[in-house]
């Protein structure tokens, strides 16, 4: 194994270090908000992942200002577009998932997902 | 180019299109138009299947003025239209068969939001068979998901909350690492197109370059399909998501949602990674272990339910774990066979859930296991159609599961891999039996006449077929399905080796 390539990319591997945080905490935590948080961490991971492979040392953002149309002096612009669709998936998913909390939370008054199971036993429901 | 070609792409705009139209609508009448919705995109699907088998060959829509390698494309073989057209005929009976329980469980006012839900997850599945794009698969994944929680949770009761918090978080686990994987094979091959990155992943695999990268790429999208389709590990979910909520929800979810994925996974391996490669990355071992421990433990799990409702999702568990264990046989004909148990199973399940809804109805509303005692008598339609999806699952001949079992194993002793025939048929010879238990112990208690004392003081009422004409009209099709899928299932596997070879 080549340890060098790993600190050559070491915005790649912060972002899997990321990755890895969010998603055990969306898998992991008990309480509803950290999950969120998880996810959002998680999400947020793959956006630096993809930012980091549109981007190329030295050129600008594609957006033409000084009338230079070369495609030599600007980054891949596909990544971020990929960035933009996902932050909207993310957003809606983000928003949905809140607006679940908030109806366990009011029926229930916890946001500790287990408990709430413990609770829903022993009601029978 | 003729007209039928525009049917793919015009059936995902109208049902996304008819999901906001819904939201101004009443109940009512955003009844008929997700009804008509669903309807007409059938008759497109059919009419696409037609000419697809006319041509006999693949076509590829282009969409947008941008040609292959930058813009987005549909591509439409035999297999994604045998499917369109299934998941549509599926869909419309779902949605006759839980009419009124929809009527009676959701508030007035949030009536027309769930046809929204419906027309989005229609459009949603539309797109993920159709797609040649990775990315489009994946929003349209999200989307599926969205409407998905939305169909579990508009019954408002403590339970379906719960269950479409953990439907979320799983199916979102799920997607993260789906969405990884994509942007690892975006990373390795710089394209988003299916054939491209097809054509560059056969580069990289013949320099032997970038092999664990590929690996990690196609492991994860493995992965993170089996999780939002609840292969064994992963189904905490299903049951609690299945059991309690709406009748349609329950049924469209277990026959249609999980399945839109599994197709997914079934473009994935053929058409972006190429079958060969995914056979020889190993990732298919891992497949085959964790469908062959869910076959059992599934099962397992549903002999111990008492709950009628929990235990046919838990019996779901068994049949996805089927279907993984078809993928793992890493060959032609495990596929097909799988592919042909998603049929079946869809047939099926909606079939039991629909039917078990009848039954409970007759049984005091409850779904208890000892409670259904002589319901086969009080309700004879659902009676019968519960007793036809149970030889189904059993795996009776006549029936569609006889079929897919029999593929199952033929699959299992074509395989080249010796130490993979027998676990199948093991497997396949003790979740039959375990199937059975559950199953006909269900079916021998609706048909075990309950005591007259009893009768007398709980006050059972009886349905006959004519008060529930959607309903009983729903079975009665579910039923012809079955038998037809059982009993001319020659064709169909025909389309089926025919579809997959237009993917390779």
């Amino acid at each position: 194994m080549n340890l060098g390539n790993l600190f050559n990319n070491y915005g790649e591997a912060v972002a899997m270090i990321l990755f890895g945080i969010g998603f055990s905490n969306l898998l992991l935590q008990k309480n509803l908000i950290k999950k969120i948080i998880g996810l959002n961490i998680m999400d947020t991971a793959m956006y630096l992942f993809l930012a980091l492979k549109g981007f190329i040392g030295g050129r600008k953002a594609p957006i033409v200002t000084d009338g230079v149309q070369s495609v030599e002096a600007y980054i891949n612009p596909i990544p971020s577009g990929l960035v933009l669709t996902g932050i909207v998936v993310s957003v809606s998913v983000t928003a949905l998932m809140l607006s679940l909390t908030i109806r366990l939370y009011r029926r229930y008054h916890t946001l500790d997902l287990d408990e709430i199971s413990t609770r829903l036993r022993k009601e029978g429901l | 180019m003729a007209f039928v070609q525009n049917f793919p792409f015009m059936s995902i705009i109208l049902s996304l299109f008819s999901g906001p139209l819904c939201s101004i609508l009443s109940g009512r009448k955003a009844k008929w138009v997700n009804a008509a919705v669903i309807v007409i995109i059938g008759g497109m699907s059919a009419a696409v299947l037609g000419f697809v088998l006319g041509t006999g060959q693949e076509y590829v829509y282009t969409m947008g003025h941008f040609p292959a390698p930058w813009g987005n494309e549909i591509r439409v073989g035999v297999l994604e239209a045998v499917m369109a057209v299934f998941f549509c005929v599926i869909m419309l009976l779902c949605m006759l068969g839980g009419i009124r329980e929809r009527e009676e469980e959701i508030e007035d006012t949030k009536q027309n939001l769930y046809y929204i839900m419906v027309n989005l997850l229609l459009s949603s599945l539309l797109a993920l068979i159709y797609t040649n794009d990775l990315f489009t698969a994946y929003v349209f994944v999200e989307i599926n998901t969205i409407s998905a929680c939305g169909l579990i949770m508009i019954r408002q009761n403590g339970r379906t909350l719960v269950a479409a918090t953990r439907y979320m978080i799983m199916s979102l686990l799920g997607s993260g690492l789906l969405l990884l994987g994509i942007c690892f094979l975006y990373d390795l091959t710089g394209h988003l197109l299916m054939s491209n990155i097809r054509e560059q992943v056969a580069l990289i695999h013949a320099n032997g370059s970038y092999h664990i990268p590929l690996l990690v790429a196609v492991g994860l999208m493995s992965v993170g399909i089996a999780i939002k389709s609840a292969l064994y590990p992963f189904h905490s979910w299903l049951p609690d998501a299945y059991g309690y909520s709406s009748l349609s929800s329950a049924s469209i979810l277990s026959s249609l949602v999980s399945k839109g994925y599994i197709f997914l996974l079934v473009k994935i391996f053929y058409r972006v990674i190429g079958f060969d490669i995914v056979r020889d990355s190993k990732v298919i071992n891992v497949l085959f272990v964790f469908g062959i421990v869910g076959m059992i433990m599934g099962s397992v799990s549903a002999i111990k339910e008492s709950n009628i409702r929990r235990m046919i999702s838990y019996s779901s568990i068994a049949q996805i774990g089927y279907i993984y264990m078809g993928f793992g046989l890493g060959t032609t004909a495990g596929i097909v066979a799988s592919i042909y148990h998603i049929v079946s199973h869809a047939a099926t399940k909606a079939l039991l859930f629909v039917a078990a809804s009848g039954i409970t109805e007759v049984s005091g509303d409850s779904t208890d296991f000892f409670d259904l005692t002589g319901a086969g008598y009080r309700n004879k339609l659902s009676g019968i159609a519960f007793t036809v999806g149970s030889l189904s699952m059993v795996g009776i001949p006549v029936f569609s599961g006889f079929i897919s079992k029999l593929l199952f194993a033929q699959a299992g002793v074509g395989v080249e891999n010796t130490a993979k025939m027998l676990p199948t048929l093991i497997a396949l010879a003790i979740s039959t039996v375990l199937n059975a238990v559950y199953f006909m112990k269900t079916v021998i208690r609706l048909y075990t006449p309950e005591k007259k004392a009893v009768l007398e003081k709980k006050q059972f009422k009886q349905v006959k077929m004519t008060e529930e004409p959607a309903k009983s009209f729903a079975l009665i099709c579910f039923i012809v399905l079955n038998l037809f899928l059982g009993l001319s299932s020659e064709p169909i596997i025909r389309l089926i080796e025919n579809g997959l070879n237009m993917f390779a």
